[in-house]
């Protein structure tokens, strides 16, 4: 099928640029160690703020601290994972105001795999260190009843995180065809969804707990799986079978950002220098 | 040219420069409202659970956060002042250039800064904050005097705020790519600044130390002094200590590399 094998030459192009950018990050390793941990310790201060927190209090919105530790675990791992493999998606408005994506054009390789490997950031590892260690406390900490579903789960909501953070990635790279300059709109999405998922969602007024779970489906990284896990009420008084939806709501989010990066690069217009 | 009359069209080339990207004026004033509303949510969660945290009730937090958010890209707390532009300068080497022009390569960037600071300040920080007030119950004084104190506070922590990122910058004469050590000094500016929570919420010793470092003359200083919690005067005292302490030490290091250092040539 050649839908099959445009996937397959995307991936292969996408590895081998990683690798390019990987072997070429290695090149200056005290850079990379300094960055990773720049990385590492600016992810850790929004975690400190939410320890400082409950030096004060024992419960926010219910939820104590353990609990809130396993949401921002999830939704930073998850975040870290996207962001990883396409944070550089964001460098896309840069690219068309310079003329640069041009070059992508005209090489045979799929436009959305070069553009996600280009500059590769693996600093960015430092961001899912610091999710995983804090979910690893969580894990520690937190009193959960765990059955054999929960615990099939928790891998699922973490590559399914990942790949509703992905789709989010990519819908900002192609909303950039047509705004350029705004490339921070996707900010508020990326970096305000993940601060967002870090609290619990009882924290949040309903509205825009129905929001993230209905229009962009954020709550699907971790809130709603979560609490189901956690065995706290699961928001918008959802059944409970939504907790095993966040993999559906994954590749139904990656096939319309997938459809509006194609509509982007339709529309894009070369500046023409 | 009187050299005052320089550095005020530096300042005024700053701000106009800043204002050509309306684009990415709106986009930031999108993202720092929709920051500034998960955090108005996760304060209410946190004065709810203890009413009066740092001396603060719910509607002083509240405003806080929209202080913050206005005043984010301002003091560019994370990053994104002339400090990038500069260091790229001192990489590529053609800092060679600047010094050799007639006037003062610190006054000449800081005028660059405040121009873009002031920009900032007008076209990112007051949309985020109306819409704030129009949808929260802030704190606001009613007197004139406490605004006029509150922007004097404000253009004080401009200058504090150039003088660390300056410092930053100057670190590449020896470091070459900087970028590292800014990233860090960033976050950590981030974070004294009291941009997630504020200073006064910070328990115990921790609490008493980023309270008397220089970012906190960034943030809290001036929300401090609109929300009526500190007296103007002592905060000016505290800022401009920080203020001459950073510049001062920024013309030393200044001195220094132009002494010292070779130049990257081209």
């Amino acid at each position: 099928m050649a839908d099959t094998s445009r996937v397959v030459d995307g991936l292969r192009a996408y590895r081998m640029i990683t690798a390019m950018w990987i072997r070429s990050t290695m090149a200056y390793r005290a850079s990379f160690f300094m960055t990773t941990l720049g990385n590492l310790t600016a992810t850790t201060f929004d975690f400190v703020a939410i320890l400082l927190m409950f030096s004060r209090v024992d419960e926010l919105g219910g939820y104590s601290l353990p609990q809130v530790a396993f949401l921002y675990g999830l939704s930073s791992t998850a975040f870290g994972l996207a962001d990883l493999a396409l944070g550089s998606m964001e460098n896309l408005g840069r690219r068309v105001r310079d003329g640069t994506l041009d070059t992508l054009l005209v090489r045979p390789a799929p436009v959305l795999a070069q553009m996600g490997a280009d500059q590769f950031g693996l600093r960015r590892l430092g961001r899912i260190t610091q999710g995983l260690a804090v979910l690893i406390y969580a894990l520690a900490t937190v009193d959960i009843d765990w059955t054999p579903l929960k615990l099939l789960l928790m891998p699922v909501i973490l590559v399914s995180g990942a790949g509703i953070f992905g789709a989010v990635f990519i819908a900002g790279a192609a909303f950039q065809f047509v705004a350029k300059d705004a490339s921070e709109v996707q900010n508020a999405f990326t970096y305000g969804g993940t601060t967002m998922l870090q609290y619990p969602p009882t924290v949040f007024a309903t509205e825009l707990v129905r929001g993230v779970t209905f229009v962009l489906p954020l709550a699907f990284v971790n809130w709603l799986p979560a609490t189901y896990v956690l065995g706290m009420p699961i928001p918008l008084g959802l059944p409970e079978w939504v907790a095993f939806l966040p993999p559906l709501v994954a590749v139904g989010c990656c096939a319309l950002a997938g459809m509006a990066w194609r509509a982007g690069l339709r529309s894009y217009q070369s500046t023409g220098n | 040219m009187g050299s005052g009359r320089l550095y005020l069209a530096v300042a005024v080339g700053g701000f106009r420069r800043y204002a050509t990207y309306r684009a990415a004026t709106l986009a930031g004033v999108f993202t720092n409202t929709v920051f500034g509303l998960i955090l108005v949510y996760t304060y209410t969660a946190l004065w709810d659970e203890k009413p009066h945290l740092g001396g603060y009730d719910l509607a002083q937090a509240v405003t806080y956060v929209w202080v913050g958010q206005s005043l984010f890209k301002t003091l560019a707390n994370g990053g994104g002042g002339v400090e990038s532009e500069l260091m790229e300068r001192i990489r590529t080497g053609d800092i060679a250039v600047d010094l050799y022009r007639p006037a003062d390569l610190q006054l000449w960037w800081l005028a660059a800064d405040l121009g873009r600071a002031g920009f900032e300040l007008l076209g990112r920080g007051v949309a985020p904050f109306v819409f704030g007030a129009l949808v929260f119950d802030l704190a606001l004084p009613t007197d004139v005097t406490t605004w006029a104190a509150f922007l004097g506070a404000v253009l004080l922590a401009m200058v504090v705020s150039f003088g660390i990122r300056y410092l930053v910058a100057l670190s590449a004469f020896w470091l070459l790519d900087a970028k590292g050590v800014a990233q860090m000094v960033m976050f950590t500016g981030w974070f004294c600044s009291g941009m997630i929570l504020p200073l006064n919420v910070f328990p115990g010793a921790l609490g008493e130390v980023v309270r008397t470092l220089p970012w906190s003359a960034l943030l809290q200083a001036p929300a401090d002094v609109l929300l009526g919690h500190a007296d103007p005067l002592g905060t000016y005292a505290f800022q401009g200590m920080w203020a001459v302490v950073l510049l001062a030490a920024g013309r030393m290091a200044q001195g220094a590399a132009t002494r010292r250092v070779v130049l990257q040539g081209g």
